[in-house]
């Protein structure tokens, strides 16, 4: 792929002569084409975005924001590539990417051996589990995204669900993190059911799940078309129990393609989704709203979940430089760890020495379909 | 269960049918193996999807893409077979690779990477017969297969066009020198497997939805199902489809539905070790 570097408006402020000082250097890897490019690129539009404005309200510590922005198409390998390029040529001061678990975690052992503070927006619970010393991460897990599922089949008195998931790597992993889960919720998985990338069809499967006795609930664990098919053949052949989705259908595309089949469908999802109806109590109320408006008002288009993990990267990390009042890169980290009470998109960050990702339960809401449109289950 | 899975085949296999088809009739004027196949699929859905999108009404759309798709297949025999007819059946098989590939990219291009629906023809009511619950597209799709095929029987055996095909596929020399034009025979068949894959996409877009890159696994799934029913044969390619489709839904309904694709992929190997010729294929005679 092609370097992109992205001097957000720097090169212009040095001519100014208003900052003498070095700039902060931000360096990004972000999956901007390819098969993940529905992460990188609003991913890369938030960090182009939100370095301007930095900058524009006069920088960071007085120095402005530079950012480095590298494309790696989702591509393992590629991203380990520009990560080194990133720590040895471009001498970040901080690294913040890695759309998907792949990318980043081909770049934690760099990261690690240079002492270079880095921010992951992958979602795999891998990525801080076990803790590593310079790793952090901004998007909840499917172990999360499990367990808010299984909660809320509990409080509406299931106890034995069928699980039905696709055989892409989110579907996988979200499939084995509920498996894991389900015992400690009370929760009893009698079938489990996959389905290929690309079926057209998945009545068979349902149709299995349907002679199954005893099947209170259904999750399906799955991403792109895939959840609205299984949707409407759930429909078809007139399954009554509560169907889950995941977060990873977290979008109005969903509800548009699975239509009227969608009605009464619930999932787990980030606030951002659902910024207009959040109650004005709501913590992160005013952290949502801004970042939609201001996504949507420069781009016309939809503002994701995934841009949202890029914005929280950078503001978790513009926040430990503050604290830490320089960029040693040490001090970062340790403020970064230290991190307390930080609203952002994805939800209320408390992280710890054990915890590097600092997110609860609470970082997700349950949605329900209503007349195509989302409701918050109370 | 048992009459749901079977439903679920069917629906699945006649679409097959219909794009292991489309290989057949290529491969019986000109002897190469379409890759593009698949993406007569896409574009038959993808450009159905826009047109209603664009606002234009079902039944407009649905014949202005499988006239779209018509189009691209005569153009792609046109720029890149023709202009090739002197090099080998390989090369040709390659060109339709590349095409296939660039078209997919032209449709994510031109079009977009979102999956896009497309409204079922009339409702989506379930139907309830005899213990399965199916869409009403299911039967558009099985009877618009039937239709299909009746069609393509009579073109075959009926006008003067069709037994022209048939008379290059079986020598190509010799109808060459009766007068048949083969340019022209290449062209026919190349719009109408374009016409046939754009009809399977079209009809199973409400079903199953379409994006840019339906035709990888559709057009797969179809070669494998032309393979198993012998290639060139038109009763083995609906044979074939209707064969993967159900073996495929019972595999996922009664052994492990993880092996779906498996079951399609291990039937296909061992039909080209087992059954080269395919359950109708011709013996081929290699003479020395």
């Amino acid at each position: 792929m092609f370097v992109r570097i992205l001097a957000a408006a720097a090169a212009l402020a040095f001519a100014g002569s208003a900052f003498s000082q070095e700039p902060i250097r931000i360096g990004a890897f972000l999956a901007v084409t390819g098969p993940a490019a529905f992460l990188g690129d609003p991913e890369q539009k938030t960090l182009e975005l939100y370095v301007e404005k930095l900058n524009a309200a006069g920088g960071v510590l007085g120095r402005k924001l530079q950012l480095t922005a590298y494309d790696s198409a989702g591509d393992a390998e590629k991203a380990r590539g520009y990560v080194k390029r990133l720590i040895e040529q471009d001498r970040v001061d901080v690294l913040v990417g890695g759309s998907t678990t792949g990318e980043t975690m081909a770049a934690v052992p760099l990261a690690e051996s240079a002492g270079m503070p880095f921010i992951s927006l992958a979602g795999a619970v891998v990525i801080v589990e076990p803790v590593k010393k310079w790793v952090f991460k901004t998007p909840h897990t499917d172990r999360m995204a499990c367990e808010k599922i299984f909660v809320d089949m509990r409080a509406r008195g299931a106890t034995k669900a069928a699980l039905i998931s696709g055989s892409g790597g989110f579907d996988k992993s979200m499939r084995a993190e509920c498996l894991k889960v389900a015992g400690k919720h009370g929760v009893e998985i009698v079938a489990d059911e996959t389905y290929g990338a690309g079926d057209n069809d998945m009545t068979a499967q349902l149709a299995k799940i349907k002679a199954t006795p005893g099947v209170q609930a259904v999750l399906n664990a799955g991403f792109g078309q895939g959840p609205a098919i299984v949707t409407k053949n759930y429909r078809q052949l007139g399954l009554t129990p509560p169907l889950y989705q995941s977060h990873g259908v977290a979008s109005k595309q969903f509800v548009k393609l699975a239509g009227d089949a969608a009605e009464g469908v619930r999932l787990p999802a980030a606030a951002l989704l659902v910024a207009d109806t959040l109650p004005a109590y709501d913590p992160q109320k005013k952290v949502v709203t801004a970042y939609k408006q201001d996504y949507e008002g420069r781009y016309k288009q939809e503002v994701s979940t995934f841009g949202g993990h890029a914005y929280d990267g950078l503001m978790l990390a513009v926040a430990a430089i503050k604290r830490a009042g320089s960029t040693d890169k040490a001090k970062v980290r340790d403020a970064l760890e230290a991190t307390q009470g930080y609203v952002g998109t994805g939800g209320v960050v408390n992280m710890s020495a054990r915890d590097h990702m600092g997110l609860d339960l609470s970082a997700f809401r349950m949605l329900e379909v209503r007349k195509g449109d989302w409701t918050l289950v109370k | 269960m048992i009459a749901q899975t079977l439903v679920s085949g069917l629906t699945t296999g006649a679409i097959y049918a219909l794009v292991a088809l489309g290989f057949a009739i290529i491969y019986n004027a000109s002897h190469v193996i379409n890759f593009a196949q698949g993406e007569f699929v896409m574009i038959g859905g993808m450009a159905a999807a826009a047109f209603v999108e664009a606002g234009l009404p079902l039944p407009v759309a649905v014949l202005g893409a499988v006239s779209a798709a018509v189009i691209v297949g005569i153009l792609l025999e046109k720029l890149a077979i023709e202009p090739a007819r002197g090099a080998s059946v390989v090369t040709l098989i390659i060109i339709t690779i590349g095409a296939s590939i660039l078209l997919r990219g032209l449709a994510a291009l031109v079009l977009d990477k979102k999956i896009h629906p497309l409204p079922a023809f009339s409702g989506e009511a379930p139907i309830a017969i005899g213990g399965a619950t199916l869409l009403p597209q299911t039967l558009w799709v099985l009877g618009a297969t039937v239709v299909t095929v009746a069609a393509l029987w009579w073109f075959f055996n009926r006008t003067l066009t069709g037994k022209a095909i048939l008379a290059v596929s079986h020598n190509r020399l010799a109808a060459q020198l009766v007068g048949i034009s083969v340019r022209r025979v290449l062209l026919v068949s190349f719009g109408l497997s374009a016409a046939l894959g754009a009809l399977a996409g079209v009809l199973i877009a409400p079903i199953s939805f379409t994006s840019w890159d339906v035709g990888v696994m559709l057009g797969l799934k179809g070669f494998a199902a032309a393979i198993l029913g012998g290639l060139g044969s038109g009763p083995g390619a609906i044979a074939g489809g209707l064969a993967l489709g159900l073996i495929e839904a019972l595999g996922a309904g009664y052994l492990s539905s993880a092996y779906k694709d498996v079951f399609a992929f291990v039937l296909l190997l061992a039909a080209l070790v087992l059954l080269p010729n395919g359950l109708a294929g011709r013996r081929a005679a290699e003479r020395v």
